[in-house]
């Protein structure tokens, strides 16, 4: 009972930050209608920023602080040097893809400049509160304070990017430049702003993910840890399987990834998450190809 | 107060899409640019609202220069544009396509009120106001586009093709419309059609264009009654 219990937090625990994860590649794509596959490099970069910072302050909350807003600044500079300049010049036939593929670029771009900088140097970042579990009638639990904190954390994004996105004059700026940029620019919005401030919103959320995952895991921070090859794959299949579009989406697909997964690794195998990941991303878009939350209409002319 | 278009070109690549145009539209006037298919109507129109770069020649509008301005700096001009094809979001609701037009005045109480005198003029947009404007009809979306281009509370107004793919009863109305908003707003604007009579039945001048160049110029009435532009563009 207890086994299973534990079973759900943890799958529930990593399935929030793969949430978030899968939060930031859909702000991106909402607002750009770019897949972002470098989101888990800024991810990294982010976090490294946090471990300097937290040498700097010895604070982790004040290096979080820090790691999103750099995170976020680094999104936007992105956007604006390698993005814009892709979107604009680019009108060939591989248009649509030419901004996608670059950021593969980008990915391993990133990955080598945190190699080269960083790469062997030991970097640890200590839990901010416990993590050891509560202990209920002299069993410890799987919940501790750390898994509560990164829990709520997510649903706060969510709930307030969600917000932000459907109540908000920016909320409907960054919707309709990502349906319509033309339509858009006529009404008077400045759409590359705009743009730019949806990638923005995305590195600050894969900051998070970024600070809250290491912490989690063994806290060991390096350029090719598992956790941040997981973060990418599990991030993506997590936003796909809810369908892209949505935030709400997002984080039901990263959920159900974190609890299948901690399933699998409980009662079947520790070798097969991967495998596992891929098989419901695949039974996922055979049964529902729009995803959980997406939408099937298309649209017209 | 007048819009100046003076010796215009645009080429597309090789082909010279808009050729030596020039044109003078008072404040107040409701134009009509007509012409067959592939005319340079639609281009013309782009390059006024700064979506087409152009060759050469200048084109103002209150001492505004319009070419080589961004779409979204000349709307804080006061020109509003409403793109061929039923320009709304179809993905937002009647209601998020109106706000967006008046988003960069950061005013909602303005917004709204003038959301009120567009409901006013197009009743069909409020009883919709809260749904897709995907679900809406032709003729609906056609008044949403013209709507969220007032949200804008524009003086200079530029429409390409209203009536495209429109029922004939449903041209009319909003036709109608048109000519109610631009007399009872004071806007100018420029409607280019290739539903030549509809359009010139509610103008005040009507300009000619074929093969990129201006055929002819005159008041409406005028153009209506010449036998030349009968003939060629009002199929009688």
């Amino acid at each position: 009972m207890f086994t299973f219990i534990d079973t759900v937090i943890i799958g529930l625990t990593s399935g929030a930050v793969y949430s978030l994860m899968a939060i930031s590649l859909v702000l991106v794509w909402r607002s750009t209608r770019v897949i972002n596959f470098a989101q888990a490099g800024q991810a990294l970069l982010s976090t490294y920023i946090g471990y300097s910072f937290i040498g700097l302050f010895d604070s982790y909350w004040i290096a979080l602080f820090f790691a999103i807003v750099l995170g976020a600044g680094v999104s936007a500079l992105i956007e604006i040097l390698f993005m814009r300049t892709l979107f604009k010049r680019n009108t060939g036939p591989i248009a649509g893809v030419a901004p996608i593929i670059a950021t593969l670029g980008l990915l391993g771009l990133i990955h080598g400049l945190i190699g080269i900088f960083m790469g062997g140097k030991e970097a640890i970042i200590r839990p901010p509160v416990s993590n050891v579990g509560y202990t209920i009638s002299g069993h410890t639990l799987a919940l501790s304070p750390l898994k509560l904190v990164i829990v709520s954390a997510v649903l706060f994004l969510m709930i307030s990017l969600s917000f932000i996105f459907t109540k908000t004059n920016i909320g409907l700026a960054l919707r309709a430049s990502a349906y319509s940029p033309e339509i858009a620019r006529l009404a008077g919005v400045k759409v590359d702003a705009i743009r730019t401030l949806g990638w923005a919103l995305a590195g600050a959320a894969g900051a998070a993910a970024g600070m809250l995952q290491t912490p989690n895991g063994t806290g060991a921070l390096s350029p090719d840890s598992l956790e941040f090859s997981l973060l990418l794959v599990l991030g993506f299949i997590a936003a796909v399987i809810g369908g892209l579009e949505s935030l709400v989406g997002a984080v039901i697909g990263g959920l159900l990834l974190g609890l299948v997964l901690a399933f699998v690794i409980m009662y079947v195998s520790a070798t097969l998450p991967f495998m596992t990941a891929f098989l419901l991303l695949l039974g996922v878009l055979l049964v529902r190809p729009q995803g959980i939350m997406g939408r099937k209409v298309g649209r017209r002319a | 107060m007048t819009l100046i278009v003076s010796d215009l070109c645009v080429d597309h690549g090789a082909i010279r899409a808009v050729d030596h145009v020039s044109m003078k539209i008072e404040q107040g006037q409701l134009a009509a640019v007509i012409g067959a298919n592939g005319a340079g109507k639609t281009t013309l129109l782009r390059a006024l609202s700064g979506l087409t770069p152009t060759t050469s020649g200048t084109a103002s509008w209150q001492g505004h220069n319009l070419l080589h301005a961004k779409p979204e700096k000349l709307v804080r001009f006061g020109v509003s544009h409403v793109s061929e094809g039923k320009s709304v979001i179809p993905e937002l609701s009647v209601e998020e396509n109106l706000n967006l037009g008046a988003l960069w005045r950061r005013n909602a109480s303005e917004a709204k009120e003038t959301r009120q005198r567009i409901f006013e003029t197009f009743p069909r947009l409020e009883e919709r106001s809260t749904q897709l404007a995907d679900t809406l009809s032709g003729g609906e979306r056609q008044m949403l586009a013209i709507g969220r281009a007032l949200m804008a509370k524009p003086q200079l107004l530029l429409l390409d093709e209203p009536s495209l793919g429109l029922a004939p009863l449903v041209i009319a109305q909003i036709f109608q419309s048109i000519r109610d908003l631009t007399t009872r707003m004071g806007l100018t604007v420029v409607l280019v059609e290739q539903n030549a009579m509809s359009a010139l039945e509610i103008a005040d001048v009507g300009i000619v264009l074929n093969l990129g160049r201006v055929a002819a110029t005159n008041s409406a009435q005028s153009l209506i009654a010449d036998p030349q532009v009968r003939a060629a563009y009002l199929g009688y």
